[in-house]
Order: structure tokens, then C-alpha cells, then sequence
């Protein structure tokens, strides 16, 4: 299981729902997946047609920047983080 | 039994809900809703009263928002809004519209056309606007490659209208299946070679006639237009007009011969009130006269905007006409347009405006 650590902005789209969730899956589309399980039309929020990362999202695992396709270890703490984008 | 009007206004800072009697002369205003995205089209369907707000945020993509408790509380979804993964991405909605038998469909960017049966929950494509013969030849206006207005005909569930900047109105009679282009004798002054293609026109608006649906009126970059025949051809109503351009145009809820507008100076004029001199203008014979109307708006020094989505008129008797700026201040008139007051001048940039009589 990785530690998924998602932004304000994004939570407060979906009520009552963490910022922190432990979830499962080998790379950060496959733990996406699982995360959109959890949480129904949180992929469609982070992913566009490609499929690939929206423009102004950035996943970073144990700290490094990271696609769809980045190997998430065991135990990885990945964090989804809106680009500050704009003035 | 109570009558109360709301007033759903989308900006580019969230949606935002007024409320007020049927007076009409006081305000209370709730927001921003909708988390603050930029809101391009507010209905309110029908058959549920549910509100629907479509929507696109820089960071997370397009969603139509739907609420049922009145803008309380929202849900939103884009499922199944795609083009495929090998195509470009779908980046806003940016038209709402409810179909006579219980479907909605968005209008997006980059402009192409989607339906939902299950009240927004999912979307597919309608594929044949998208496959139309004369797509690579879509190109953007200032706004960008956009479906921004659907029509559907009131009882005819197999026949719809929509508008796509600057690619001119379409027409399917068969559901959606095939298209067709509805541009005879609409004006493309920036195509000097040819002023009258097939394609190319760049509609801002257009808007059904009361109880008239093959009567429609359509608010172009390069005038005012009328067609009688269902948008088969299309007359210029311009004359009388102070200039060629503007966006906003809403029809009378029920005299087939009134609709308003709001013309703007020429896009390389600004795109602001002519002279800044705020007015509406309105006809009610069909676009043979058009009557200005300012008692109560500024009428110097008033360069503001109006876009395309941000007058609308409620249904009460007088009709209330509501109209939005580009620079966060609504004005609204209770006696058809005659005389305004202004609501507020505080909301951020304005982009929509609907207007719902309830009736409790």
C-alpha cells in the first residue's frame, strides 16, 4: 500500500473525503485506478485522454516527479499537487 | 402561492444564486459556488428543478455540476466526455441544454457535442457533428473552438441546432446522426474572398421565437440575423443597429416578434459599449425596427462588455431582462427591457446568466 497525500482543492471537490488514503497499486496510473475505486471521478479530475496527467498536475513518488507509467514501491508516499499555474 | 425569481449567474470565479420576489427589486445573492470554477452555462432541467452549471477548471479539467437542493450542495461529472485517448483532450463546457425527452447535452471545447440519459451521471459523444465532412476545417474564434449554443426544437426530439465559433449553426433532423450547416446568407466579413461560404460564419448566439420554432434569431459577429424557415436561410435584421458585432440575445418567452440585444463595438473598437453608451436594444416586429433603450444605464464612460451567455429574461408578466459585464456588475429591468437598475456591481467576471421563475 502507498501513502497518497492529495491537495485541498482537489478534496474539497469530492465532501467528506480525506486528504490522506493508502492505496494500492504498482504505478501511479494503477494506484489512480484503485484511488478512483475509492473514490468515484477522481481519475477523470487528474487524468485527460491519452491517458496522461493533466497539464497543471504533478504526482511526485517519494518525492520524484512522476507519470502514469512511474513504478510506485511498496510503502511510497506519493503526493498529488496542483502546478501553481497563472500570477 | 409564493413567486420567487433566481438568477444563476456563471463566472469565471464560480457561480453565484440571486434570489428576489416577484417585484424584482431586491436582491439576496449566494456564492461563490461550484468551488470557485470558471462557470461558461447555467440551466435548470426541468423535469427534476435540479440546477446544472457547466464548467472547465485549469487544473482539473471539464465537469457539468448538478445540484438538488437549490445550489447547496453539488456533484460533478465528466465521465464518458472524450473525444479518445488519441484525440484531443476535452478542456470546458462551455453550453448546456435539456432535451424535450429528458437528455441534457453539453457543448465543449474544443467544440464537439455530448449526451447524457442518466441526468449528467455519464456522457458519450455524438459522434456525427464530430464527423461531419467539413471538421478540419473548423478554425477557433477569440474564445477559442467552441459549441456554445444548442437549440433543441421543443417537440421534435430528432431535431437540434447548434452554434460553434467560428464554424456557423448546424442542424440534424435524425438525432444527432448527421449535420447539416445552416449558414445561407450569414455574412463572414473577415473571409473578404468569400463572404458567404458554406462554413466559417462565426455565430455568437441564436435563440428560438416563442411558440415559433421554425422562426429563429441569431446574433452574429457580422450582424443580426432572422430565419422563418427552420434555419434553412437566413435574413440580416441589422439595419437600425448601432454597429455589426455583439454577442448577447435572448427571445421574448412569448411575442414571436420581440428579442434583445446588446451590440458592442467592433472587436478591433474594443468589443465595449458603443461610445460608452450602455444600451439594450430591442425590436417587436421581427427586426424590421430596433428601439433603444438606456433609462438607467450609464450612458458615458461606461466601457463594459457583455458576452454571449450573460443576458437571459425570466417569464413573468412584465418579462424581467437580466444582463452581466465582463466587469462583475448585473443589471436587470422588470418591464421588458424598458427601464434597469443595477443589482450589483461586485461579482467577478460575468460569463452566464438564467433566470427561473419558482412558483412555491
Amino acid at each position: 500500500m502507498a501513502t497518497v497525500m492529495l491537495p485541498g482543492s482537489l478534496i474539497a471537490l469530492f465532501p467528506g473525503v480525506a486528504r490522506r488514503q493508502e492505496v494500492a497499486g504498482d504505478t501511479v496510473g494503477a494506484l489512480l485506478d484503485e484511488l478512483d475505486a475509492i473514490v468515484p471521478g477522481m481519475r477523470e479530475r487528474l487524468v485527460e485522454a491519452g491517458p496522461r496527467l493533466r497539464p497543471h498536475i504533478n504526482v511526485f513518488v517519494d518525492g520524484q516527479p512522476a507519470d502514469l507509467a512511474t513504478a510506485v514501491p511498496p510503502l511510497a508516499v506519493v503526493h498529488v499537487l496542483p502546478a501553481v499555474s497563472g500570477g | 402561492m409564493t413567486t420567487r425569481v433566481r438568477l444563476l449567474v456563471g463566472t469565471k470565479k464560480g457561480a453565484f444564486i440571486l434570489e428576489s420576489d416577484a417585484t424584482r427589486r431586491d436582491w439576496s445573492l449566494r456564492g461563490p459556488l461550484c468551488e470557485g470554477w470558471p462557470v461558461h452555462d447555467l440551466i435548470v432541467e426541468p423535469s427534476s428543478g435540479a440546477i446544472l452549471a457547466g464548467a472547465g477548471n485549469p487544473w482539473y479539467g471539464p465537469a457539468v455540476w448538478r445540484s438538488e437542493d437549490g445550489g447547496t450542495s453539488w456533484t460533478h461529472s465528466s465521465a464518458g466526455m472524450t473525444y479518445g485517448d488519441g484525440a484531443e483532450p476535452v478542456k470546458t463546457v462551455w453550453s448546456l441544454s435539456a432535451t424535450p425527452d429528458g437528455g441534457l447535452l453539453a457543448g465543449v471545447e474544443p467544440a464537439g457535442l455530448f449526451r447524457s440519459d442518466d441526468r449528467g451521471a455519464t456522457w458519450r459523444h455524438v459522434e456525427g457533428l464530430t464527423n461531419h465532412p467539413t471538421r478540419p476545417t473548423w478554425g477557433p474564434g477569440a474564445g477559442g473552438l467552441i459549441l456554445h449554443t444548442i437549440v433543441p426544437h421543443p417537440t421534435d426530439t430528432d431535431r437540434t441546432w447548434v452554434g460553434i465559433s467560428a464554424v456557423g449553426v448546424f442542424e440534424t433532423r435524425d438525432g444527432g446522426v448527421s449535420w447539416e450547416p445552416r449558414n445561407v446568407g450569414v455574412r463572414a466579413e473577415f473571409n473578404p474572398e468569400n463572404r458567404f461560404p458554406e462554413t466559417g460564419q462565426c455565430v455568437h448566439k441564436f435563440a428560438m421565437a416563442a411558440g415559433q420554432p421554425d422562426t429563429l434569431y441569431q446574433r452574429n459577429h457580422c450582424g443580426v440575423y432572422r430565419s422563418d424557415d427552420g434555419s434553412a436561410s437566413w435574413q440580416e435584421i441589422s439595419d437600425g443597429l448601432p454597429t455589426d458585432f455583439g454577442f448577447a440575445m435572448v427571445t421574448h418567452p412569448r411575442d414571436a416578434d420581440t428579442c434583445w440585444v446588446i451590440p458592442l463595438s467592433l472587436p478591433e473598437q474594443g468589443r465595449y459599449m458603443p461610445d460608452g453608451h450602455t444600451a439594450v436594444w430591442r425590436t417587436h416586429d421581427r427586426g424590421a425596427t430596433w428601439i433603444r433603450s438606456d433609462d438607467g444605464l450609464p450612458t458615458r464612460d461606461a466601457y463594459m462588455s457583455v458576452l454571449r451567455e450573460s443576458m437571459a429574461r425570466d417569464t413573468l408578466d412584465p418579462v424581467g431582462i437580466t444582463f452581466g459585464t465582463e466587469t462583475g456588475q448585473l443589471w436587470h429591468s422588470s418591464d421588458e427591457g424598458v427601464s434597469w437598475r443595477m443589482i450589483t456591481d461586485t461579482l467577478p467576471e460575468i460569463w452566464a446568466v438564467e433566470a427561473v421563475v419558482l412558483d412555491d
